[in-house]
């Protein structure tokens, strides 16, 4: 199964610019992927330096990202991301100053947009993938034209609840479109001890749309995904597009790939790195060069160094915070033992 | 000869020995192999044994359950590692409806020998889904046996009696443990270690309040019963090591003497295993010997929150402990 492509690993288009992406989106999606690889640099080093708790670097999965998340609309649809969805969660309008804080535990980490149509980066592998299935079957319900994009791995792809949440999108035909990051490791385990076969071949067998994809190729990520979405809103189900790609870092800040990765492999991932096929296709098409590069770079640095702003002005977490949101509607024996802890830290016991 | 080890080398000495020795033990899991398990526990066994006898899985957790009862009940015996303890909650059908009742439902004609290891507990900054302490859960649960490690003896001891074991037995290690240091005597062979499980044990002894943990807890409680001894409190601290069965012989034979009893553990204290010794004590002949009421020192009832100073209020510390103990002290003078 030939994972559709549009760009050719040395930036040659080989099939049509797809609908809907004008100059200013297509520029739009390259400065969201720079945005991508650069906030992995900064974040790795916030996290190094004890500002920010575990971090999972998203380097070779930004076409992936951006490309499907470009093809929603946010104004409607609804995203329930796996963590390394950084850029979608961005592209939904999350605040990167907001998402920071989240990384480190933060209670305001946890301040969503006021649309509610983004959810919390899912922790748990694929236990966020059945929500979608349910929130996409709502909107049905409740005649929204819209639909929901729910991105996971393919390590996730393994749980019990991904298959589930096809199989359910399925019968239900709810508009929902799963894509399944298959960047070929699963913290230390390689792809063909994960699956034997191909992850976009599941869609037939719970009777969705199957799609396989370039996932180094943002403009065949956004192709697939505007595919699906269509389908989504005309009633037509549910879409798995399984994106090809690699993750060219660690899993997270605490792993060492070097146990387990081998150099040559990765070397020669290195070669179809998403942004330099992007970049030089774009750049042939005079819609980039080395001036909009380093305004984009300048805007880069302004958006991560504000978020760090807002991140550091912060402040240190209020202690009472950990009882806040146990349950909405906080039980006697809770708000016993947070007037005791909190008089405990003021009597400086 | 004993030899100073860490945790996690005692566990892992413990499956090499049971691995060399038996070719029915397995392992399986998720990154165990050339990855030495998240923890590292696992490390070097791949090159030892090989890829088909200490397995990679895919992310599954409810087929490695469920492919170790499978395995279990025809004559293997696995070793399982759950990457971390909450990852379980995918694997309660296997582990709570299948392995725990096979050998009932079957009439004995089959027992589920697996192993199921849990690496849980907080303070490591994992946040709320990566640092439960669940074993309440499965002790609730006939048919599972529960054991809490405190110790790399016991560590690699208790691991060796559960693969020894003929029911299912659920492994309970706490990652802050991983690394912690004490000595070692490696055994030979499996049958050096009883096949029944060795009951309650003091760790310190006292005459002026009894303290009962398990787990890491142990080691909160014989640092707060240190803390006590400077003010002229001596405290017994007993540790459980296994939660089910539970042996309650020796609580009540230390609460008879001192007639204080405290019971500490990270886990959330309703309907936990502190409840379940305090119940047994005061059920007991024990009751009438209680100068002041029981008390437990618990996690709070808060999920873990993933800020580090939040997270350490979370789990019950030394000065806890200690507070608890003095007011347990002051009750009756």
């Amino acid at each position: 199964m030939e994972p559709l492509q549009l760009l050719a690993p040395d930036g040659t288009l080989t099939g049509d610019v797809p609908d809907g992406l004008d100059e200013d989106r297509l520029v739009g999606m390259m400065r969201l992927m720079l945005l991508g690889r650069r906030l992995d640099q900064k974040a790795i080093a916030l996290q190094r330096r004890g500002k920010l708790g575990t971090y999972a670097p998203l380097s070779g999965q930004e076409a992936a990202s951006v490309g499907s998340s470009f093809a929603m609309d946010p104004d409607v649809d609804h995203l329930v991301p796996q963590y390394r969805e950084q850029l979608a969660m961005l592209h939904w309008g999350l605040p990167l100053g907001t998402y920071l804080l989240q990384r480190y535990g933060h209670p305001r980490g946890a301040e969503l947009p006021e649309h509610r149509r983004l959810y919390p980066q899912q922790v748990a592998l694929a236990a966020h993938a059945p929500h979608a299935t349910g929130l996409a079957w709502g909107l049905r319900l409740r005649g929204e034209r819209a639909a929901v994009i729910c991105h996971f791995g393919d390590g996730a792809s393994s749980e019990g609840d991904a298959h589930e949440a096809m199989n359910l999108a399925g019968v239900t035909g709810a508009p929902v479109i799963f894509v399944i990051q298959n960047n070929g490791w699963a913290i230390s385990v390689p792809l063909h001890l994960q699956t034997r076969g191909v992850i976009a071949r599941r869609a037939d067998g719970v009777g969705i749309a199957g799609e396989r994809v370039d996932g180094n190729d943002v403009l065949a990520m956004y192709a697939a995904t505007r595919r699906a979405r269509a389908r989504a809103l005309d009633g037509g189900g549910a879409t798995l597009i399984e994106a090809v790609t690699y993750r060219l870092g660690a899993h997270t800040t605490a792993d060492d790939p070097t146990k387990y990765v081998d150099a040559d492999e990765l070397e020669d991932a290195r070669t179809r790195d998403p942004l330099t096929r992007y970049r030089t296709w774009l750049t042939g098409a005079g819609l980039w060069d080395e001036a909009r590069e380093e305004a984009a770079v300048a805007w880069i640095d302004e958006t991560v160094d504000e978020a760090v702003r807002v991140f550091d002005a912060a402040g240190p977490v209020d202690p009472g915070a950990m009882f806040d949101h146990v349950y909405a509607d906080e039980p006697p024996r809770l708000a016993r033992q947070r007037a005791e802890y909190l008089a405990a830290l003021g009597g400086g016991a | 000869m004993a030899e100073v080890m860490s945790t996690s080398r005692a566990i892992n000495a413990a499956m090499r020995v049971a691995m060399a020795e038996d070719p029915r033990v397995f392992l399986a899991g998720e990154d165990i192999g050339v990855y030495g398990g998240a923890f590292g526990v696992t490390d070097g066994l791949l090159g030892e044994f090989g890829a088909e006898r200490v397995r990679d899985t895919p992310i599954s957790e409810d087929i490695i359950v469920g492919m170790a009862v499978g395995a279990a009940i025809t004559g293997m015996r696995p070793v399982i590692e759950m990457q971390f303890s909450d990852f379980v909650v995918n694997a309660m059908d296997p582990l709570v409806n299948q392995a725990a009742k096979l050998h009932f439902m079957y009439g004995g004609n089959v027992t589920v020998p697996m192993v199921l290891r849990l690496p849980g507990g907080g303070g490591t900054g994992a946040a709320e889904q990566h640092s439960q302490s669940l074993e309440a859960w499965f002790a609730h649960v006939p048919g599972l046996k529960v054991v809490a490690p405190s110790t790399p003896q016991d560590a690699h001891d208790l691991l060796l009696a559960s693969i020894n074991d003929p029911d299912p037995v659920v492994l309970v290690e706490h990652k802050l443990l991983y690394k912690a240091e004490g000595p070692v005597e490696v055994r030979g062979s499996l049958a050096e270690v009883d096949a029944a499980f060795a009951g309650t044990v003091p760790r310190r002894t006292g005459g002026d309040l009894t303290i009962v943990s398990y787990s890491r807890g142990c080691a909160v409680a014989l640092d707060a019963a240190e803390a006590l001894a400077a003010d002229g409190v001596e405290a017994t601290v007993l540790d459980l090591r296994s939660l089910r069965p539970l042996d309650l012989g020796p609580v009540i034979a230390s609460v008879t003497a001192t007639g204080r009893l405290l019971v500490t553990h990270e886990a959330p204290g309703p309907v936990g295993v502190g409840a379940e010794v305090v119940a047994g004590v005061v059920g007991s002949e024990a009751f009438d010997h209680l100068l002041v009421p029981p008390v437990r020192v618990t996690g709070r009832d808060n999920p873990m929150p993933y800020a580090p100073g939040l997270e350490r209020a979370t789990i019950p510390q030394v000065e806890d402990v200690v507070a608890a103990a003095r007011r347990l002290m002051a009750e009756d003078d």
